[in-house]
């Protein structure tokens, strides 16, 4: 059963199809009436099916509706979809493609920038990169109704998925590279580094690779299988992935180069530690952070805990998340999924202000997350036996913009009031991890305690590049695999004037 | 790369050791340090255990263990030649290893495994070592041997006084730091409750004391927070804060709580697998 169909069969979708193609091959298609193409709605899960299971939400397109979709664009000759995407893929290009019915060339087009189209597809937050500056979103002042790139990408990326080409790799360099961390922007690195004809080793600390993509975004946003895909492709091509790994601790940056004959590194560590509040009780039976919430329900499956699963997760009735990101929609959904009878999302500014992505926060809503806005824990309450029973909260209003653009939020002096629950997970960010910082006395950082690197990724260390969130602070999928191509090519040119150690 | 059990021996009734292979982590291990380990890939939960000897020459790390939940559980019940899919380290921070003067190494039950290395240490590094290790009764005593060879004095306690003298180790503790010539350091490992008592006793006598801190934990790099414990009222992170703190500012009720967290998941858990080990025979073995 499919929710959010826009009524319209699939036997009218495939006439009106028909009747677009004809015109298009003639070179007969105007503007005009590409506007007045429908915009494709995403096939979803019903939301009443899908709080009960783990499976992803999105379907995907049909084959007629990418192409309708795909017709709605207009080609711009400038293309401001492609400014506004962080890796630039020529996204007018591979949409012609697809009205076209090649969607190899299309795919074909997309990884010529970028490598894991199935994963940006579902998580890149598009409304605010290629779809924002899409010119038929501008024309109906809405984002969302812009042409649907994000569903297109992943549209070609699962057709084309069991003949996923292995990338060539050019004859054996006998280089050595070390990527340091297997999330979004060390796979791009190894790819690029590997395709080079470098010998390439990623080093994960955990016991399964993929980074965030593993233990934080959820199945139900991003099937695992996806992930384990690109990890596989990788290892046919000759990359070797150690887990269990933890640099600065296994071995150091120094000893992997100086020692284990390393040539250049790549540290793509991620962000780190999680930040709290600094409030009362937040050390309460019951107080997660997102990322420990996040990471025992995906990567350890604590869903099925005592059904094959040993890691445990809180049984909760109710719960509250604390913020307005990804992350934060992540743990509430989760939440849902594992059973609590309510779901509150707790947040300081508005539902504009919020960071998340609007398909995000919409999910949320309808799997009966209820928001919480304007408000913000001041302490947490618990029993005798240290296990949280209430948030206490103080209501705010917005004043000023800040520094970041969005208005500040101002407590409401006296608005104190409590809602009861057993859970509450903090999703408000993360710090630096201070492991690599400990052990590489060379490194340069910053106050925050990210690395500090040039518009390369290099970093003060002769042969080492970081990229993702140990540079950036907080980042994207797709800004971390940005950083990681970058780095690549780095390594790759500083490669090419050496010989190996 | 699996861990092959090489040896294994049961210590006391519930206490087990097994050499394991583990090459990368025997050459940088330091004593302190611990290891996160997972039997199976896919649903194995992720534990912590500490160090308690390494062979660095022959790639091998020692791991001591209560069986007190589902997964120390499987642990003991595997054999020689067996493998465990993933072990992770070493994590934490080393132990601070000066020459102090004269040490109080305090270990009860299991955490005598986790202080013999720290106590080693000390002892290379020129300190005089008094220990005092303890158990609820003879049969749970561990590595008495191995204290008695480093130990310039060792006091053994049990708590029903089937072995050694009957006492708490906060008794035999307390007259040390009475003496004339005040230990200039101590070092306590045991459960969150004694090492309570023993911050306790050499607060009265104003005496440095470390601790080494087990809790919960899921990666061991800092990313979840999990292991969250109260330092002098502020959030620290035992697996890269710690494990070791500084006992006089340890919120231990705190802790005893958190440590409480699953416990009726876990119980649960353990259940199921001993019903499971039962049917399968493994509690014949």
């Amino acid at each position: 059963m499919q929710g959010h169909t826009d009524g319209v069969m699939e036997q009218d979708k495939q006439k009106l199809l028909q009747q677009l193609l004809e015109k298009h091959k003639a070179g007969q298609l105007k503007p005009a009436e590409r506007y007045n193409i429908p915009p494709q709605p995403m096939p979803e899960q019903n939301p009443e099916e899908r709080v009960q299971n783990v499976n992803e939400v999105a379907l995907g397109y049909t084959e007629t509706q990418a192409r309708l979709e795909a017709l709605r664009c207009l080609g711009c000759k400038n293309a401001p979809c492609v400014e506004g995407c962080p890796v630039r893929i020529k996204i007018k290009d591979f949409i012609a493609a697809i009205a076209d019915g090649d969607y190899k060339k299309a795919l074909d087009i997309i990884k010529e920038n970028s490598l894991l189209p199935a994963v940006c597809g579902r998580v890149c937050p598009q409304e605010v990169q290629c779809q924002l500056t899409c010119t038929v979103g501008r024309k109906f002042k809405d984002p969302t109704k812009a042409v649907s790139i994000g569903r297109l990408e992943r549209f070609v990326a699962d057709f084309d998925h069991d003949n996923e080409s292995i990338p060539a790799v050019a004859p054996e360099t006998r280089m050595k590279v070390a990527i340091i961390g297997s999330g979004p922007g060390g796979i791009v690195a190894a790819a690029d580094t590997r395709r080079a004809g470098h010998d390439v080793t990623i080093f994960e600390a955990f016991h399964k690779p993929g980074g965030v993509m593993v233990y934080g975004i959820p199945e139900f946003r991003l099937p695992k299988a996806i992930v384990q895909d690109e990890i596989d492709i990788l290892k046919k091509m000759g990359v070797k992935i150690v887990c269990n790994f933890v640099v600065g601790r296994t071995r150091t940056i120094d000893q992997l180069m100086k020692e284990d004959g390393f040539d250049a590194v790549y540290i793509g560590v991620g962000a780190g530690l999680p930040s709290f509040m600094g409030i009362e009780g937040e050390s309460l039976i019951g107080v997660y952070s997102a990322n420990e919430y996040l990471t025992r329900a995906n990567l350890m499956k604590a869903y099925n805990f005592g059904k094959g699963a040993d890691t445990p997760i809180a049984v909760s009735k109710k719960v509250a998340v604390v913020g307005g990101g990804n992350v934060a929609m992540d743990s509430a959904r989760t939440a849902v999924r594992l059973g609590a009878e309510k779901v509150y999302l707790v947040y300081r500014r508005t539902e504009k202000e919020m960071p998340a992505r609007i398909e995000e926060v919409h999910h949320a809503k309808e799997e009966g997350v209820q928001f919480h806005i304007l408000q913000s824990p001041k302490r947490i309450i618990g029993d005798e036996n240290s296990r949280v029973t209430a948030i206490e909260c103080l209501k705010y209003r917005l004043g000023e913009p800040d520094e970041s653009g969005r208005r500040r939020p101002i407590p409401i002096e006296g608005s104190e009031f409590r809602i009861d629950v057993d859970t509450v997970i903090i999703a408000i960010g993360n710090i630096a991890n201070p492991l690599i910082r400990q052990t590489t006395p060379d490194l340069e950082f910053n106050k925050w305690g990210n690395i500090v690197v040039d518009e390369n990724c290099k970093t003060s260390m002769e042969g080492v590049y970081a990229g993702g969130d140990i540079v950036l602070g907080a980042a994207t999928v797709i800004l971390a695999m940005g950083q990681g191509r970058i780095a690549a090519a780095a390594i790759n040119k500083y490669l090419a004037s050496g010989t190996p150690k | 790369m699996p861990h092959k059990i090489l040896a294994k021996k049961q210590l006391s009734d519930d206490v087990f050791v097994a050499e394991i292979e583990a090459p990368l982590i025997a050459k940088a291990r330091k004593p302190g340090q611990f290891i996160i380990l997972s039997i199976n890939n896919e649903y194995s939960e992720r534990i912590p255990l500490t160090i308690a000897d390494a062979d660095p020459q022959k790639g091998t790390i020692s791991l001591i263990w209560q069986r007190v939940g589902k997964t120390t559980a499987e642990l003991a019940d595997l054999k020689q030649g067996d493998e465990i899919a993933n072990v992770s380290g070493p994590l934490g921070r080393p132990t601070h290893i000066e020459n102090f003067g004269t040490v109080v190494c305090v270990g009860g039950g299991i955490g005598n495994a986790p202080l013999l290395p720290i106590a080693k240490a000390l002892k290379e590094a020129g300190n005089k070592i008094v220990s005092i290790i303890g158990a609820r009764n003879k049969k749970l005593l561990i590595l008495e041997e191995q204290f008695a060879q480093i130990s310039n004095e060792l006091i053994v306690t049990t708590d029903d006084g089937s072995y050694g003298r009957k006492a708490l180790v906060t008794e035999p503790l307390k007259e040390v730091c009475q003496r004339e010539h005040k230990p200039a350091q101590v070092f306590v490992i045991g459960p969150a409750i004694m090492m309570k008592f023993c911050c306790e006793v050499t607060k009265q006598f104003n005496i440095p004391t470390q601790v080494s801190l087990n809790t919960i934990m899921v990666d061991g790099t800092g990313m979840c927070g999990g292991c969250r414990v109260e330092i002098d009222g502020k959030p620290k992170f035992v697996c890269v804060d710690g494990p070791e703190f500084d006992g006089h500012k340890v919120n231990f009720d705190l802790m005893i709580k958190r440590l409480n967290a699953y416990k009726n998941q876990e119980q649960k858990a353990h259940e199921q697998y001993s019903k499971h080990r039962c049917k399968i025979g493994l509690d014949k073995t």
